[in-house]
């Protein structure tokens, strides 16, 4: 005779099992009615969010054959670097500028070409420093969502104090202007701080630039302890040596987040620093009070063909490989390019604007009373960006350590920046045999 | 037949335990195994290179500056930890009133996230408006810059570590209670005194759970992470709080060198491992086991 049991507890097994296998099956929304639905992961949150979150809103309401799904995802890089891995990429992606190329040595990210040629969108109409971060190896492989441009942003009032009435043109000037601005605490800790290099800290690895440095020669050679790199970080460590490095370091782990009233620059901690266009954006924020202005940052007395460096970046969308709708995708993409669309997304980050053509509307709606400023800087001869190279991450992190023990006082420049190219020059060797390599796997 | 009925049923209900084991476990070890042999970029099929990542591993300045900081932190956050955990035990299991109210407070940090843990341990440790050092400044001491000095740096986090001590005081705790009050008697009988309990009578009645927060301390410091990738990015001051767990993640998922990461993975199990197999080794003689 047959027990209940006996039936009973494989049948449930199973039924557990086929359950599984069902809800697999009916979370699958591969075609439902209705206009085609695209995903689009975004890195941003809070403000910056609601003005992408409006323009895909914009784009929604404009047509009715796609609709965009907007997701703010943390650490978006990553996420759709795995999730391209996985084979279920978003439509759209929202990356840093200085990811591009690693992505695109990485295969993770289909070229752009063909649906340019096709939407009429040309080089010509991008200010170039920008251009340059969406394309790689003369592919289209981005096109910008936000870009921006840094000046030297100074705290009127405290130069007042100091007897100053014009912003520093040049670099010895800033520094004279610098020293002149410091002012110390009875028991000799810094109390303001006319001018760190080590803050905020985005740009540690660029200094050399001031200088005519640049990081690598474009190819294969990691150029990083050129001489005008080593004269950079001598001028960074030129403020250690001043202030003392412990003294530095005490003063800065006294600085809040940057995106609050304790930022160094608003809390009228430091008196000079470089910052971006989005600058204008926090300090009415979180010091309404705050009297700044902005001006080109310094040069070299001794190099005035560095006249009007400046730190170009991006935020850029991507169409991650194995996307499932790469045309629906470009069309939002295409639909921000649009002059009138993307001055409205520029408005609402307050930065300003990748395009050539720009509306007096735009200039006359902007917030930020140096904006024409940023503009200028940006078709800047002396525009810099990250390194085109696939294993920036990497060298980055590598600089960002030479410059700790720069600003530390623990090595001189020259050694400092010696054991990074000691490091890194063999690692780009092996990444560019690698690279190599796999591409012949490929074909 | 019905025994047999019977087994296919458990495995039917193990199954779904099953397939998720040796799907996201089983698989990826194994698999993990071949790509340390491979340069693999998650994106592109891996490629074979033989010991390739291991022979520069052994070549990599910041694979030994990791290992090394590593090693450090583990030989002063381990004992440190463990005497902790075991002091705090032993106060806590004397007969006081209110004792349960003392026990739950102690063990409350331990409760506490990683990452809440690591930020408020940003605050209480700045070197400008730190309550740390505000109250060092109380007692006359200048305190260190203990985020941003690189000979501080480590020191600091392990202060931090002591925070997570919850979990293996609560393990002493038990075992403590554990210790037969004949033997304490006898002994006391006998003319010990309360170091000499402890000595010769408690201790030795503990000492697997001790052995047992060794090897999980060994696993834990050395694997330690996400405390440190908070407080200190990119390992700073200087790589000073750079750690092995953190410098295989920036392969893994920064540089996309999953065959490297792979490898470190690896290297890290069988130093784990030994490790393990010494302390077991070294305790033959210590630890007593009541049963046995």
């Amino acid at each position: 005779m047959i027990r209940l049991n006996d039936i009973a507890l494989p049948g449930l097994a199973l039924a557990v099992l086929a359950a599984i296998a069902a809800s697999e099956k009916m979370t699958d929304r591969s075609n439902p009615p209705g206009p085609v639905r695209i995903t689009y992961w975004e890195k941003w949150t809070g403000a910056e969010f609601d003005g992408i979150k409006g323009m895909v809103d914009d784009f929604n309401r404009s047509q009715n054959r796609i609709h965009v799904d907007i997701l703010s995802i943390s650490d978006v890089g990553n996420k759709t670097m795995l999730a391209v891995s996985g084979g279920i990429p978003p439509d759209i992606a929202g990356l840093w500028g200085p990811n591009v190329p690693q992505y695109v040595d990485d295969n993770a990210v289909i070229p752009l070409d063909d649906f340019c040629l096709e939407a009429g969108i040309k080089e010509e109409d991008y200010i170039p420093a920008y251009w340059q971060i969406a394309t790689y190896k003369g592919h289209v492989y981005a096109l910008p969502s936000t870009p921006a441009s840094t000046a030297l942003h100074y705290n009127t009032r405290l130069l007042q104090e100091a007897g100053i009435t014009k912003p520093p043109v040049t670099l010895e000037e800033m520094d004279a202007m610098a020293e002149k601005m410091t002012k110390k605490n009875p028991d000799g800790t810094i109390k303001v701080a006319g001018f760190l290099p080590a803050e905020p800290g985005w740009w540690n690895w660029g200094w050399g630039y001031l200088f005519g440095g640049r990081l690598w020669d474009g190819k294969d050679k990691i150029t990083a302890n050129s001489a005008d790199n080593v004269k950079g970080f001598e001028w960074v460590q030129s403020y250690s040596k001043k202030y003392g490095p412990a003294q530095v370091q005490s003063f800065k782990s006294g600085f809040g987040n940057f995106s609050s009233p304790q930022n160094a620059f608003m809390s009228e901690q430091v008196a000079m620093e470089i910052q971006g266009v989005w600058m204008h954006n926090y300090t009415s924020l979180y010091a309404p009070k705050l009297k700044w202005a902005a001006s080109p940052f310094p040069y070299p007395s001794t190099r005035p063909d560095r006249k009007d460096t400046t730190f170009v970046d991006m935020d850029v969308l991507v169409i991650p490989r194995g996307a499932k709708h790469p045309k629906e995708a470009f069309e939002f993409i295409r639909f921000v390019q649009e002059q009138k669309n993307m001055e409205k997304l520029c408005l609402s980050h307050q930065k300003n604007s990748p395009l050539r053509k720009v509306s007096d509307d735009f200039w006359k709606r902007h917030g930020n009373p140096y904006i024409r400023l940023f503009d200028r800087l940006a078709y800047s001869k002396n525009a810099v960006n990250t390194p085109r190279i696939g294993i920036w991450p990497e060298y980055q992190s590598e600089i960002n350590n030479a410059f700790d023990e720069i600003a530390l006082n623990r090595k001189t420049p020259q050694d400092a920046l010696d054991a990074v190219v000691a490091r890194m020059q063999p690692k780009l060797d092996q990444y560019l045999r690698r690279l190599e390599m796999r591409q012949k796997v490929n074909h | 037949m019905k025994r047999s009925k019977e087994g296919l049923a458990g495995y039917l209900f193990a199954a779904p335990w099953l397939i998720g084991m040796s799907v996201f476990l089983l698989y990826p070890l194994a698999s993990s195994i071949y790509y340390s042999f491979c340069d693999y970029s998650v994106l592109k099929p891996p490629v074979w290179v033989g010991m390739e990542n291991y022979r520069e591993l052994f070549q990599d300045e910041v694979f030994w500056k990791a290992a090394g900081n590593t090693a450090m932190y583990a030989v002063m956050a381990l004992p440190i930890g463990m005497a902790t955990a075991m002091g705090l035990a032993m106060l806590l299991n004397s007969k006081v009133r209110g004792m349960t109210v003392y026990r739950t407070i102690f063990f409350l940090p331990s409760l506490v996230p990683m990452v809440s843990l690591a930020v408020l341990w940003l605050w209480l440790l700045n070197g400008e408006h730190g309550i740390v050092n505000e109250l060092l400044k109380h007692g006359g001491i200048k305190g260190p810059n203990w985020l941003g000095d690189p000979a501080w740096s480590k020191p600091a986090l392990m202060l931090t570590g002591i925070w997570g001590v919850g979990n293996s005081m609560l393990i002493y705790l038990a075992s403590l209670q554990d210790v037969p009050t004949s033997l304490l008697e006898a002994a006391q009988l006998d003319g010990a005194n309360a170091w000499q309990k402890t000595r010769n009578v408690t201790i030795p009645m503990i000492s697997p759970v001790i052995l047992f927060n060794l090897v999980m301390g060994i696993i834990g410091t050395l694997q330690v992470f996400a405390v440190p990738y908070v407080m200190f990015p990119g390992g700073s001051p200087a790589r000073s709080t750079y750690f092995y767990a953190m410098y295989l993640f920036d392969n893994a998922f920064r540089y996309n060198k999953m065959g490297y990461a792979s490898a470190m993975g690896w290297i890290m199990f069988l130093v784990i491992l030994t490790l393990t197999f010494i302390s077991l080794r070294l305790s033959d003689k210590h630890v007593h086991y009541g049963g046995s």
